[in-house]
């Protein structure tokens, strides 16, 4: 095998975090640590603008094709703006005495090699080397939530360490089950592993193998999606963690394992003697956004909350891929690019209300608009957005996903647009709460520097205006380039 | 090399005996005893690991059979012994679920496996298709060990067993790439989440390894 050369952007997207993230480990002073992460991060994102211009020659290892490169790019992007949000908040983080010098290297270190597993499992072409990335992801991440450790942290830690690695052990075994049945094909060898190569000779492998190992895929991968009923780990994780974490979990990773489920659902589909992989998934869509929903009522912490949310939009866009078919799958990807982006927004925002109001307790944060206008009314925006209301880009994905089913299953429209509307009612009167009112006493830090300030409001608002456009005007070329994937995932 | 009688019959014996071994972790009672079972599952798994090496003439192999030898089966037992001794950890094993009822689950998810995986990897070569079963019962047996088992250890041991198993389908899947760093990959998952992270910070915050005691915490604080 020959070293990819230099002018391939793969290899930038992927050296530029792995090599940032040993350096990070070893640089003793934390607040150029956050300058670097932010420069670091912005160049993966230069990196991976590069791939509109030049697209790579897949190799066994490593490739791009129509799906991965929009994933590519919204990683690096939200990864970019999530590296200016967290300098914001970790700089106000360490006027407290939760975390020391060491624990920010770490950090640093962790969030960069985060990046890179995320990037490495979205343009694997290999099924061992995406495996082995969503495996690494897991265990920056575990890491990560453990970083202030309490009590919590370490609970929140322990148990997604549990339930990951038995999801991503079972995906393993998925994995070797999809090897076993290409490899009477495709012979020995890295050539039975590569997707580029299976895809195309899919149709002559063993069904029955297949089947098992979409099952195993699912199950595995989908408790890394946080799917109903494996998502016990995601609340947790998301609570309790740093809150840029919370951010890339959400905005990212989730969607990361997703993308790998519907890589080896490309895979079943293209075999005509397979079980239909949809209607599992749609299964695990619709339950997760039911239980979510009603899960939604109940919170009392904030970022809980958003995490539970999470749930739900992840079972949206699971049922919308079950559905198939190019108005679904096309509602599908926008869907999981509109949540990435209000979701990481919505965090950046929270991660500064909790820094304000010192707690997570959703009763002791009230009258966000009047205290803090600028934040609050992003907060607002923001939280209706992920709500579904009109007219921002998930209200817009959301309708898609309810029109095509409409269209084909009406009677699974209904408890569609039923766990929809539950999960809208219960964060409206979440927000009213928070957002309006007599404001609660703040006692969190101090109120951040103007510099600090605006390195939450601009990707906090950047990442709004991209959502609030999305939902009124959608470019030409981007809408020809989802039906495109749209038709690739069957 | 030619799949002979012997290369067949050889890769059962290891495999059954691994399989042995993950019904043996279900029924122990003191702690030590199911690291001495697992440590012994995981000498299987590195012969298991090494007479594929030498089967499907892949050289490779032999660097799993010995991480398999020296991570799970000496290090990783010797060093929770250690915890277990230094932290004063209960030395008796807690069950969610009876160890009657647990051996009988273990049963049937035997015949579970057998039962899904024979049928459909009836075109498989035959040291694959029988491998493939086993490995899937030892997997099932580690996940039915961490349901079942309240204590950290013990839960870690069965994901271990359970990894044996994943680890048994990989190498006996014939030639499949990436076995190595595979392996690689699990142990750094282990050793960075176990050694660096939670034994140490559970014992600062809780003196005990005991997940009873994480129990009372629901997620929400008022």
């Amino acid at each position: 095998m020959t070293l990819p050369s230099l002018d391939n952007p793969i290899v930038w997207i992927l050296a530029i975090p792995l090599g940032s993230a040993g350096f990070l480990a070893v640089l003793p002073n934390w607040r150029l640590a956050t300058w670097v992460n932010i420069l670091v991060s912005g160049a993966s994102f230069a990196a991976s603008l590069m791939l509109f211009q030049h697209r790579p020659e897949p190799t066994r290892l490593l490739f791009i094709d129509d799906f991965n490169v929009y994933l590519v790019v919204l990683t690096a992007f939200v990864g970019f703006t999530t590296s200016v949000f967290s300098a914001a908040y970790i700089a106000r983080e360490s006027k407290g005495a939760r975390l020391s010098d060491a624990h920010l290297r770490f950090y640093h270190a962790m969030y960069q090699a985060f990046l890179f597993t995320m990037l490495l499992a979205l343009t694997a072409n290999n099924t061992g080397v995406m495996w082995v990335a969503v495996e690494a992801a897991t265990l920056t991440t575990v890491l990560m939530v453990s970083l202030y450790r309490t009590r919590e942290a370490i609970e929140a830690a322990w148990k997604y360490f549990i339930l990951c690695s038995v999801g991503i052990g079972l995906a393993l075994f998925g994995t070797t089950l999809v090897y076993l049945a290409a490899q009477p094909v495709m012979g020995d060898g890295a050539d039975a592993m590569a997707f580029t190569m299976l895809i195309k000779r899919a149709a002559a492998f063993q069904p029955d193998l297949l089947n098992l190992a979409f099952v195993f895929v699912l199950v595995g991968y989908g408790t890394k999606v946080g799917l109903a009923p494996l998502h016990a780990w995601l609340p947790d994780a998301h609570a309790e963690g740093p809150t840029p974490i919370s951010a890339v979990l959400s905005g990212l990773l989730l969607n990361v394992a997703l993308y790998a489920l519907l890589r080896f659902k490309m895979l079943i589909a293209a075999n005509p003697h397979t079980l239909a992989p949809g209607p599992m998934m749609v299964a695990m869509g619709l339950s997760s956004l039911f239980l979510a929903a009603f899960m939604l009522y109940r919170r009392g912490d904030i970022k809980r909350l958003f995490a539970y949310s999470s749930i739900e939009h992840m079972g949206v866009i699971t049922f919308a891929f079950g559905m198939g078919g190019a108005l679904a799958n096309f509602a599908g990807l926008l869907h999981m690019t509109m949540h990435s982006l209000t979701k990481s927004a919505i965090f950046f925002a929270v991660g500064v209300i909790t820094q304000n109001a010192g707690t997570k307790n959703i009763a002791d944060i009230r009258g966000l608009t009047v205290s803090h206008p600028l934040l609050g009314w992003a907060f607002v925006v923001a939280v209706l957005a992920i709500a579904g209301l009109p007219p921002m880009g998930v209200f817009m994905s959301e309708f898609l996903v309810l029109g095509s089913t409409f269209a084909s299953q009406p009677l699974l429209a209904v408890p569609l647009a039923l766990g929809l509307l539950l999960a809208f009612g219960a964060l409206a009167s979440r927000l009213q709460g928070m957002a309006f009112g007599e404001p609660s006493q703040l006692k969190g830090y101090a109120p951040p520097g103007r510099a600090s300030t605006a390195m939450v409001y601009v990707p906090l608002w950047a990442h709004l205006a991209l959502v609030v456009v999305a939902g009124l005007y959608l470019p030409e070329p981007l809408v020809d380039w989802f039906r495109a994937v749209a038709k690739v995932l069957g | 090399m030619q799949h002979t009688q012997l290369s067949y019959d050889l890769a059962h014996l290891i495999g059954a005996t691994m399989l042995m071994a993950g019904f043996a972790l279900l029924y122990q009672r003191r702690i030590y005893a199911v690291l001495n079972t697992f440590a012994f599952q995981a000498l299987a798994l590195a012969a298991a690991a090494a007479w594929q090496a030498h089967v499907q003439n892949a050289p490779h192999l032999y660097a799993t059979a010995a991480i398999a030898l020296v991570f799970k089966a000496i290090l990783v037992p010797a060093a929770l012994h250690w915890l277990v001794d230094k932290l004063g950890i209960h030395r008796t094993v807690e069950t969610a679920l009876s160890i009657n009822w647990t051996m009988i689950t273990g049963v049937a998810l035997v015949a579970l496996s057998i039962l899904l995986v024979l049928p459909v990897t009836a075109n498989a070569a035959a040291l694959t298709r029988e491998s493939l079963a086993v490995a899937m019962s030892i997997v099932l047996l580690g996940m039915l060990m961490m349901i079942t088992r309240r204590n950290a250890v013990t839960q870690v041991v069965g994901f271990m067993a359970l990894e044996n198993g994943l680890l048994l389908a990989a190498v006996s899947a014939k030639g499949m790439p990436l076995v190595v760093e595979i392996s690689i990959a699990f142990s750094v998952l282990v050793a960075m989440t176990l050694f660096g992270i939670f034994f140490f910070r559970i014992r600062e915050r809780f003196d005990t390894l005991d997940l009873h005691y994480l129990e009372t915490y629901r997620g929400e604080r008022h």
